[in-house]
């Protein structure tokens, strides 16, 4: 396997703040990673400074070509779907529209329509409600919403922040199995910062801990979820 | 690291913070401007005594508008009309009811407090672009309110009206100009004074929070509709005396000179002398009166322009205007006491 | 009865002038979140520029279209060099600069072309409007472009990607870059269409206020009256708020006595400020949603 995205002594700041202090870390192609940590030690950030929306000094590349300097809507551009804290949800436009804008910097028009179908597949419940405006629907709904429209894009590497925030239990559950759907059909790699370790471990088969802006600690999903400090500090057992 | 920082909301505020120290002079810078202001009449010719004046009260007018913009965070593009009220008032009692110039100033100024109180009552349910919308609005209407068919037997129509300027009491020996220059003075520096210890009390504390955080500020138990309003009312009130000093001084009146571009003038003065920096009225005052001047005497009709360009100068090079040279000034003055 | 409908024709073709200046006014609000306090401005230099061809003798329609392409272009421009520095900005800089944009404007036609009144031609005519005294060919015509001029931005905004992302780049910048638009193109893209319909209106309004570098500042506040009326959100709103404004103007004008031409500003203001008291969010847009 061959390393799609490759970070190195990342530095990133809010101000004069230093958020993160010389992160390292490599995604495979077609896994499913997580990052786990503690409020505020980073992982957003992480995200964020990904996709250049958050000053930061370090290397980033992606393929091989490096995504320092580069703008947030180019390096999406390249196949990089962020659904960002908050899902992002385009409040005042319809489900449909929030669909097409996903596929914004698409040019095959047949291909974004199947697309849509094809998006509705997953999520039957966005096809009810395709008219509707997308700030009426419910949490989950619109959590849903933000990973089809990042799907839209055609993805080859898709950063998820906190996709379980502020849903019910089973909604979370049934979002990550499509997330595991789409890590194995669509071939889609996945970077999923999660607060929910637990779920996250299971799903995943990397993860990477993050304490203070520094990986603290890397490796299959299994091998960490058994280590013992994990376990304590994140499993809560 | 926290995650609070990471989700700071982006929006960009209404007005920039400025501390409340930041707002005023030391004493003893005070006391040397105050020095200036009291000496350099005395060695000058009319035209200059009365162009003095006009500085005063223009910075009068800036600094009402300092007030309640650097102060609570609310925009107005309308100063020009409580100054036309309260230019009009004083001409209006003066001519028609033979009343003292100096009682008029009073007067004027509680009637432009009503009507800022009024304006800032619809005012409360705006902010920001809709506000600045609103004030817009009011400015270019306020000529044709004065021009009314109504009230021409009162405000002379489009031909305005004529003041008579006063002479000097109690026998002293000055010209009118030099009079009227230190009546200005000592007003303006009573407004000032006032101005300053309001910033600094309660109420000043209220308006601080609000243009800081509304929301936080009313959770705080701010009465924020009541302090808005209050500070419309103040800055009203303050820009009314300015216009009565304004008509007292030109000796005349008229519709026509309290259009749109006065309201701009001001806030232009304001932006100059940096928001929130209450000395920094007069230079903005000085800026709005003297480069008109320089640059129609280059070519007629050039003023705008140039105005125009150096405001954009000021926002790019120097967002806070002059109090941002006085603070270079203030630290280099600071290094150099050290070595 | 007679006269009542025919304050309403007439109120329908002078409303014709401030929906034009609306639809500019929403546009530029659509894209920037700001009020242009110079677009009258623009939409004034834009006519000056079509008067300067045709006094060089360019055909009225060539220089029409000449105009509209040299507005949008300059628009563009205005918003690279001048406003782009300012997108993060307070608001107070952001509206010390379009206050600096209206001087430099204003002076600047006043320098160039003198600050006298000028004539400017209308390709309609001005001969009754179907045998009506109340309505010109010319007014009618305002009314036929306004229209026309809605119904393509309303086509644009909805079923063409380039307005889907222009709305989206306007209402979450944050996230429309998160879906790869180019969200400060996004912005300037507005500014240039605002100035191309500025320039529009500023064409059609010129035949009937006179061509001099003050005639925008009452048609401004009035377009600004009629876009707030019919929400600072809705292109389709503003028309419709432009021509009730019209109506309103003429109506009150008629049956209030005393309330003759003098009063058109001030019942402006008193339309604006009771319809931001009332209903902030205008007839047709959005309600505003204040975020903490």
């Amino acid at each position: 396997m061959t390393a799609m995205l490759n970070i190195k002594d990342l530095r990133s700041y809010y101000g004069q703040v230093q958020a993160l202090h010389g992160l390292s870390f490599a995604l495979n192609e077609g896994s499913l990673t997580t990052l786990l940590g503690a409020n505020g030690a980073g992982k957003t950030t992480t995200l964020r400074a990904i996709c250049n929306m958050v000053r930061s000094t370090g290397a980033i590349e992606f393929d091989g070509s490096s995504l320092m300097g580069r703008s947030t809507e180019s390096i999406v551009r390249l196949g990089i779907a962020h659904v960002p804290q908050g899902r992002g949800t385009f409040t005042s436009l319809t489900v449909e529209e929030n669909l097409q804008l996903g596929a914004i910097s698409r040019r095959d028009r047949a291909g974004i329509i199947a697309d849509i179908e094809r998006m509705y597949g997953y999520f039957p419940v966005l096809k009810e409600r395709y008219t509707q405006q997308a700030g009426t629907l419910s949490g989950g709904e619109q959590q849903m919403l933000a990973v089809a429209r990042a799907l839209m894009l055609k993805p080859r590497l898709m950063l998820l922040d906190e996709p379980s925030f502020g849903l019910a239990p089973l909604i979370v559950r049934d979002l990550f199995k499509i997330l595991g759907r789409i890590n194995r059909e669509e071939k889609v790699t996945i970077l999923v910062v999660e607060q929910n370790a637990q779920l996250a471990l299971e799903l995943a088969d990397q993860a990477h801990v993050i304490e203070t802006g520094r990986i603290v600690m890397s490796g299959g999903a299994k091998e960490i979820a058994n280590n013992e400090d994990v376990r304590k500090s994140y499993l809560g057992y | 690291m926290s995650a609070a920082i990471e989700d700071v909301v982006t929006e960009a505020p209404a007005v920039e913070a400025v501390p409340k120290r930041a707002m005023t002079l030391g004493s003893g810078t005070s006391l040397v401007v105050v020095l200036l202001l009291l000496v350099v009449p005395l060695l000058v010719k009319n035209f200059i005594i009365f162009q003095m004046t006009m500085l005063l009260i223009y910075g009068l007018a800036v600094l009402a508008l300092n007030i309640l913009t650097g102060g609570s965070g609310q925009f107005s593009l309308g100063q020009s009309a409580f100054y036309a009220i309260g230019a009009y008032t004083s001409a209006i009692l003066m001519e028609h009811f033979d009343v003292n110039y100096a009682l008029t100033l009073p007067i004027a100024g509680v009637l432009c407090f009503g009507a800022g109180f009024l304006f800032g009552q619809p005012a409360l349910r705006l902010s920001g672009v809709y506000l600045a919308l609103a004030t817009f609005a009011l400015a270019t209407a306020m000529p044709q309110l004065l021009k009314l068919g109504y009230f021409e037997k009162w405000t002379g129509g489009v031909q305005g009206l004529v003041v008579t300027k006063p002479d000097a009491p109690f026998g002293l020996p000055m010209s009118q100009d030099m009079w009227l220059y230190y009546f200005t003075l000592v007003v303006t520096i009573a407004i000032y004074v006032f101005s300053v210890n309001l910033l600094r009390s309660r109420s000043g504390r209220a308006f601080m929070a609000i243009r800081d955080n509304e929301i936080a500020a009313s959770a705080m138990g701010v009465d924020v509709a009541l302090y808005k309003t209050l500070a419309f009312g103040v800055s009203a009130g303050i820009t009314g005396v300015a216009g009565g000093l304004g008509a007292i001084t030109v000796q005349f009146v008229a519709p026509d000179s309290y259009t749109i571009t006065l309201a701009i003038s001001l806030f232009l003065g304001m932006v100059v002398g940096g928001v929130g920096w209450l000395p920094g009225s007069i230079i903005g005052s000085a800026f709005i009166i003297f480069v008109p001047n320089i640059a129609e005497g280059i070519s007629k009709g050039l003023s705008g322009a140039v105005f125009g360009v150096l405001l954009f100068l000021v926002i790019y090079l120097v967002p806070h205007g002059a109090r941002q040279f006085a603070m270079v000034a203030h630290n280099l003055i600071g290094k150099v006491r050290r070595n | 009865m007679e006269l009542f409908t025919n304050q309403i024709l007439a109120g329908i073709s002078t409303g014709a002038i401030y929906a034009c200046m609306a639809l500019a006014v929403v546009m530029i609000y659509q894209a920037i979140d700001h009020l242009n306090f110079a677009q009258g401005e623009m939409a004034m230099f834009s006519t000056f520029i079509s008067w300067q061809m045709m006094q060089w003798g360019v055909p009225y329609w060539l220089a029409f279209v000449l105009t509209l392409i040299f507005s949008f272009i300059a628009g563009i421009a205005i918003e690279r060099v001048l406003f782009k520095p300012l997108a993060k900005a307070p608001i107070l800089t952001n509206v010390a600069g379009f206050i600096a944009l209206y001087s430099i404007i204003n002076s600047c036609a006043g320098l160039i072309w003198d600050f006298t009144i000028k004539q400017y031609p209308t390709p309609f005519g001005s001969a009754p409007f179907l045998g009506s005294q109340l309505i010109s060919t010319h007014q009618a015509g305002m009314i036929g472009i306004t229209l026309l001029m809605l119904l393509g931005l309303f086509f644009f905004f909805q079923y063409t990607r380039m307005g889907l992302a222009m709305r989206a780049a306007a209402a979450m910048p944050e996230s429309a870059r998160l879906v790869g638009i180019n969200t400060s193109w996004m912005i300037a893209l507005g500014w240039g269409m605002a100035a191309a319909i500025g320039s529009v209106a500023g064409m059609m309004i010129a035949p009937v206020v006179f061509l001099e570098p003050n005639m925008m500042l009452g048609v401004l506040i009035y377009g600004f009256a009629a876009a707030v009326l019919g929400g600072l959100t809705s292109p389709f709103g503003a028309v419709v708020g432009g021509f009730l404004v019209g109506i309103f103007e003429n109506l009150v004008g008629t049956y209030i006595p005393g309330v003759g031409n003098e009063l058109k500003l001030p019942i402006a203001l008193a339309l604006i400020i009771t319809v931001l008291v009332i209903k902030p969010a205008g007839l047709f847009g959005r309600p505003i949603v204040k975020r903490v």
